[in-house]
């Protein structure tokens, strides 16, 4: 009897660690599934999209992730068939550079007219 | 001075950010994958509509022809209005076409190429749309242009028409 709970819990073990590890490549697809640009309906992401195309797409992260490629990976695949605009979070690439670098020189700026103001102030 | 530089910069500011918006207005707001440079055809395996046995890209485009590669599916209406088209580019020798049936129900697809013709030299099938988007399709109908070096030189979103049978027949000349 007392073999039979020791295999019992063994067994409950093996299996909520399935559980959760099934969890975790689920959460780890729906982040990249989040970030992918459906191209039908280009207001939505693949993962809210129920387009033919966001099936194809949700099927070939599914095949990549089975094959233990990594989330930039994926992205580069992407990217190579369908340009930049498929992924939500654009690349620091020589086309991305103001975009990235425009908001943190628009808050020094600000944060140098503020200096001065305070500073005349005085 | 400085009074006078702060209205100026800020002008300036404003009206690049109006020239911008502006411009972004008359853009459409569609985007459309560009074909920058020539790519290969991808590596890839599909079943062969007729005989349902394996294929592989190697063996499909063996031959040293310019390729069209067509991607239909017999519920897509745009590629019923595009068919008579393909059939008369299937009469040219110097190109081969190749159909890619998108997730369809086979019999309607047998159907549909009973009713209209067959302008494909072969068939392949693309059940769940990973093959079309090995190639960068995201819709139906769309037609690849594959030169001689197996290299990707024309993308056609959307059913073909005249202008661009005359361009892909300027281009195999």
């Amino acid at each position: 009897m007392k073999t039979l709970k020791i295999f019992l819990i063994i067994f409950l073990f093996i299996g909520f660690s399935q559980l959760k590890s099934d969890e975790k490549n689920d959460d780890f697809k729906n982040k990249i599934l989040k970030n992918i640009r459906c191209l039908i309906c280009q207001g939505q992401s693949v993962y809210d999209s129920e387009s033919d195309f966001a099936s194809s797409i949700k099927l070939i992260v599914d095949l990549k992730i089975n094959e233990e490629s990594s989330e930039d990976q994926i992205y580069e695949f992407l990217r190579e068939k369908y340009g930049d605009w498929i992924i939500y979070e654009p690349e620091l690439n020589k086309n991305t550079y103001i975009l990235w670098f425009l908001p943190l020189l628009l808050f020094l700026f600000g944060g140098v007219i503020i200096f001065r103001k305070l500073n005349i102030q005085k | 001075m400085q009074n006078k530089l702060y209205p100026i910069i800020l002008f300036i500011f404003l009206s690049f950010c109006f020239i911008i918006f502006y411009k972004g207005l008359s853009n459409s707001n569609i985007y459309t994958p560009k074909i920058d440079d020539k790519k290969n055809i991808p590596i890839f395996k599909a079943k062969d509509f007729d005989s349902n046995i394996d294929i592989t890209s190697e063996k499909v485009f063996e031959e040293s022809s310019y390729y069209i590669v067509n991607i239909w599916a017999s519920w897509c209406v745009p590629c019923r209005k595009e068919h008579s088209l393909l059939m008369e580019l299937s009469k040219n020798q110097s190109i081969k076409l190749i159909g890619f049936n998108y997730r369809d129900n086979l019999k309607n697809a047998k159907k549909f190429i009973n009713e209209l013709g067959n302008p494909y030299s072969q068939i392949l099938i693309d059940s769940d749309g990973i093959l079309s988007v090995e190639f960068g399709a995201y819709g139906i109908p769309e037609t690849f242009l594959i030169d001689k070096n197996k290299k990707i030189v024309e993308k056609f979103v959307g059913p073909i028409n005249q202008e661009i049978v005359k361009k892909i027949r300027l281009i195999i000349k």
